[in-house]
């Protein structure tokens, strides 16, 4: 207790320390500022002046509301896949023994781990190769395989907090191997799992490497986003963009940190 | 007598590891019967094979006349006291222990009437509504009682049910266990590495070495007649004779066993045998003093009332001790 | 209930829910199959087939006349990549993700020590989501506000011109290699960036190492007489090292395969995964981009072998 009081931090750090955190936040701020800039030709600083009129341009574009509406479906559906492969795998690693179990984890960290390029190349080959056309679904096989991880990491690591006698002294009080899993492991991960969806819908919703190879004619948002970087049309509508899509990922991973504050971290330097 | 449970040549390997091997159990309905030992005897792997969370590898398991191999442990009429009491951190403490009931499908009124008697059976009555972690150590301990018991088991496993409790409770909870168990003639079978618990309790202990039973009696044929080295040295701490001393006090044995507490700083009398040595070291315990004695290069621990007074080290002393308390022993 | 307490084994579940339960009870590696089946073949059939495909690829050739995949082996495809052209490329990503790992674990380390060793209660929460906010937000959206920032109109030069020191700014991208037309066609805005994107991943693992240092370690080196200095130097940096490598994974290898940063914001030179992309795309020439993937796999390989050694993956 001594310590705590006499340990305050030099001022070197504090300053090093904050200087970082400003690195990190204030480009980012920089975008709300763009939002409402009344500029349209160059990205002008500081602002001539100020509107809200590029919220009202952008809400009737329908590309934007076409690509929104397509990144929203994929997160979802790569969301859902990636829960239920992401949690069989987390249950099979964390319940069970067998042979190669090591393999598993690094088996599921592959697809982030690797720079996106090459899933994304590996899989658009496998595809041609295959003769499957590009689709909604080839996107979305892609977001899964990346989703996955995410959902693994805080599904395994809330599986290693509930002690194995709980599954135990439920089957010893009568509870057959399904009544286990509604009653007592789905209670005991549900936030988890909730957690690491909203994670997984994060990731999927900003994905633009390996979206690249699995889309066809179809864009998602950051692919939109993409186009309007290397040939922009219409700036402020991309500003407005940018901000709308900052202000939907943070609500998932705000609401991922209060689902699992108390205990686990969430896994989210495994992005 | 009907028998609970019974183990016939019962061996559980992993691997090269030999948790469980060639044991043999026979233990009767109604009795209190306990399993001693230090961890990685095989005790708590015995326990887990009753409760069917182990399956064995060998040998051939009954319980009340019935295969028991093969039977998932949802099905087996046997409830467990965990040691780290796994109760349900999401329900509450009136579900928790209606948990066995809720998933055999009883009704809700049937529920929350036996599971509130047996909160009020292990003195919590009125805990329902809490949660397991606004509890005490001992109060979750007793929940963990109520939920097993609430199933009306015809066997109750306890894995080392007192081991994370303080002095104080653990000797309160030793009784009540005991009395609980006279109450319900349930068979109860506990596990524990404490030998003073099992010896206060037990109607019976099974004394676990290495996968296999040492030796397998009642508490007194346990301690005052150890049938092998390591149980006389594990149950109560006794002297272990070598072979020469043996022979030099007239007996034929490999070793032999002598409990501290009978033997004596005194000179013989009655005909009781007697050796001499040197004090080496003494300690002061309370009601008794520890004084250990080298005889010959052997160190002999004797456990003399404190009144007697402890002899300073170095002084030349006689020990004595009535034949009968010498135990011969098997070779291991 | 007293039929059930009769026995002392229950009747077999009736339904087939409660056969399912008791078969796959009795068959732990039915239960493991099922568990594992669905993601293994996803992971292991889809996604490393796919992999595996593509690297067999690299073993091909591309015939110069017809455009076409020659399928016969042949290292030809790797003659190639060792041209000097690619050679280049290689040494000029390598370079390039080894400068951004530097650079970023100089702005992490303060973040990550601070946020261990004296942020509490509310302030470490804040603290957390300090780093999680920026590491989880748009990629492209973080890259495009650099572009804002680094446009020749944009608030950098605004800030030089109000400072006096745009002279500075004109010195800078008058150097050779790292300067340029402006910031955000040089070397120096395609490594600002770089580090932007990537040094937030590298904050937690080395706030995760740094945590499990015991606060008495450090009260121990002080308690025998070692300066503040000498306290990081002999105890907190070795007990940090492997966060930092556990970090650097992600961000060399974040680094090595990216395309988009450099096409954004940078010179005309490729990097690897500008490379891969021109190859596989504009010049249809997939066995040479298969090859090109080939590089980051074997950096990466290398470079976690290596990490491993140092046990930076128990503080991933």
């Amino acid at each position: 207790m001594r310590s705590e009081k006499a340990n305050s931090a030099p001022l070197g750090l504090k300053v090093a320390a904050a200087a970082g955190l400003a690195f990190m936040h204030l480009p980012i701020l920089l975008i709300f500022l763009y939002a409402f800039t009344t500029e349209e030709k160059s990205y002008q600083f500081p602002p001539p002046g100020l509107t809200g009129q590029w919220f009202a341009v952008a809400w009737n574009r329908p590309d934007v509301w076409a690509a929104l509406t397509l990144s929203v479906k994929v997160a979802s559906i790569a969301t859902a896949a990636a829960l239920v492969l992401g949690t069989l795998c987390a249950a099979a690693v964390s319940q069970t023994r067998f042979f190669g179990r090591e393999t598993i984890s690094l088996l599921v960290i592959l697809p982030i781990a690797l720079p996106g390029i090459i899933t994304g190349i590996a899989l658009r080959s496998a595809f041609s190769m295959a003769d499957i056309p590009f689709s909604f679904w080839t996107i979305v096989l892609g977001h899964a395989t990346f989703c996955i991880v995410v959902v693994y990491n805080n599904a395994v690591a809330r599986f290693r907090r509930i002690s194995g006698s709980l599954i135990e002294a439920s089957m010893d009080l009568g509870a057959d191997g399904f009544q286990t899993f509604r009653y007592i492991i789905l209670p005991n991960i549900g936030t988890a799992l909730l957690a690491g969806g909203m994670l997984a819908f994060a990731l999927s919703f900003d994905e633009v490497i390996v979206t690249t190879f699995t889309a066809g004619q179809q864009s998602t948002l950051p692919i939109w986003m993409l186009e309007e970087l290397i040939r922009p049309r219409q700036r402020p509508v991309t500003n407005v963009v940018a901000m709308i899509v900052v202000v939907v990922t943070f609500l998932p991973i705000l609401g991922a940190y209060y689902l699992t504050r108390d205990g686990d971290q969430i896994a989210g330097a495994g992005k | 007598m009907t028998t609970a449970v019974l183990f016939d040549n019962v061996s559980r390997h992993f691997g090269a590891v030999r948790a469980v091997d060639r044991v043999n159990l026979q233990i009767a309905e109604g009795e209190f019967f306990a399993m001693l030992g230090p961890s990685g005897s095989g005790k708590t792997t015995c326990l887990r094979l009753m409760a069917g969370f182990e399956q064995p590898t060998g040998g051939h398991i009954e319980i009340f006349g019935e295969t028991a191999e093969g039977v998932p442990p949802y099905r087996r009429s046997v409830n467990t006291v965990f040691q780290d009491y796994a109760l349900f951190p999401h329900l509450s403490i009136l579900d928790n222990v209606a948990y066995g009931l809720m998933v055999k499908g009883a009704g809700r009124e049937e529920r929350r009437k036996s599971a509130e008697d047996a909160l009020a059976m292990v003195k919590l009555p009125g805990y329902g509504t809490r949660r397991p972690g606004q509890l005490s150590g001992g109060q979750r301990q007793r929940v963990a009682l109520a939920r097993a018991l609430v199933n009306k088991p015809k066997v109750l496993l306890l894995d080392e049910p007192l081991g994370a409790l303080d002095l104080k409770l653990r000797e309160q909870m030793q009784e009540e266990l005991k009395s609980l168990q006279k109450s319900l003639g349930i068979t109860f079978v506990f596990v524990t590495h404490d030998q003073g618990e099992a010896l206060s309790m037990a109607d019976r202990i099974a004394v676990f070495n290495e996968g296999r039973i040492q030796q397998l009696g009642s508490p007194e044929e346990v301690y005052n007649q150890p049938k092998t080295r390591f149980v006389a040295d594990f149950v109560g701490s006794s002297n272990v004779l070598s072979a020469r001393l043996c022979q030099k006090l007239g007996l034929r044995a490999a070793f032999a066993s002598l409990r501290p507490e009978a033997i004596a700083i005194a000179a013989p009398h009655n005909g009781a045998l007697s050796l001499s040595g040197t004090v080496v070291a003494q300690s002061f315990l309370g009601a008794t003093n520890r004084i250990v004695v080298d005889v010959d290069g052997a160190r002999i621990a004797v456990a003399s009332p404190a009144a007697h007074g402890i002899p300073s080290i170095g002084s030349p002393v006689t020990i004595s001790f009535a034949a009968r308390d010498l135990h011969p022993m098997e070779d291991a | 209930m007293t039929i059930v307490a009769e026995s002392s084994v229950l009747p077999e579940r009736r339904g087939t829910v409660g056969r399912l339960s008791d078969f796959l009870w009795r068959h732990p590696h039915m239960l493991l199959a099922v568990l594992l089946g669905p993601p293994l073949v996803w992971l292991g059939i889809v996604y490393l087939g796919s992999l595996f495909a593509l690297l067999l690829q690299s073993f091909f050739s591309i015939d110069d006349f017809s455009g076409l995949i020659n399928y016969e082996f042949t290292l030809a495809t790797y003659g190639q990549l060792l041209s000097e052209t690619n050679l280049d490329i290689i040494l000029r990503t390598v370079l390039m993700a080894a400068t951004v790992t530097l650079a970023s674990a100089l702005i992490a380390f303060p973040i990550a020590y601070y946020a261990a060793r004296y942020a509490r209660g509310k302030w470490k929460a804040l603290f957390y989501l300090g780093v999680m906010l920026p590491l989880w937000s748009s990629y492209l959206v973080k890259i495009y506000a650099w572009k804002l920032i680094l446009a020749k109109e944009g608030i950098l030069t605004w800030f030089f011109e109000k400072l006096n020191l745009l002279w500075l700014l004109d010195a800078w991208l008058a150097l050779p290699v790292v300067g340029g037309n402006s910031l955000s066609v040089s070397y120096t805005g395609t490594f600002i960036v770089f580090v932007y994107v990537w040094m937030p991943f590298m904050i937690l693992p080395i706030q995760a190492a740094l945590e499990r240092v015991p606060t008495n370690l450090i009260e121990a080196s002080s308690d025998l007489g070692g300066t503040p200095a000498q306290t990081f130097r002999y105890v907190l940096f070795p007990l940090a090292l492997p966060g930092i490598v556990a970090g650097s994974i992600f961000t060399f290898s974040l680094t090595l395969g990216d395309y988009i940063i450099p096409q954004i914001i940078g010179s005309s030179r490729l990097f690897i995964g500008q490379a891969v992309y021109a190859q596989q795309g504009t010049a249809g020439n997939i066995p040479l981009a298969a090859a090109f993937t080939v590089v980051p796999i074997v950096i990466m390989g290398a470079y976690l072998w290596m990490a491993k050694r140092m046990g930076a993956f128990d503080a991933l």
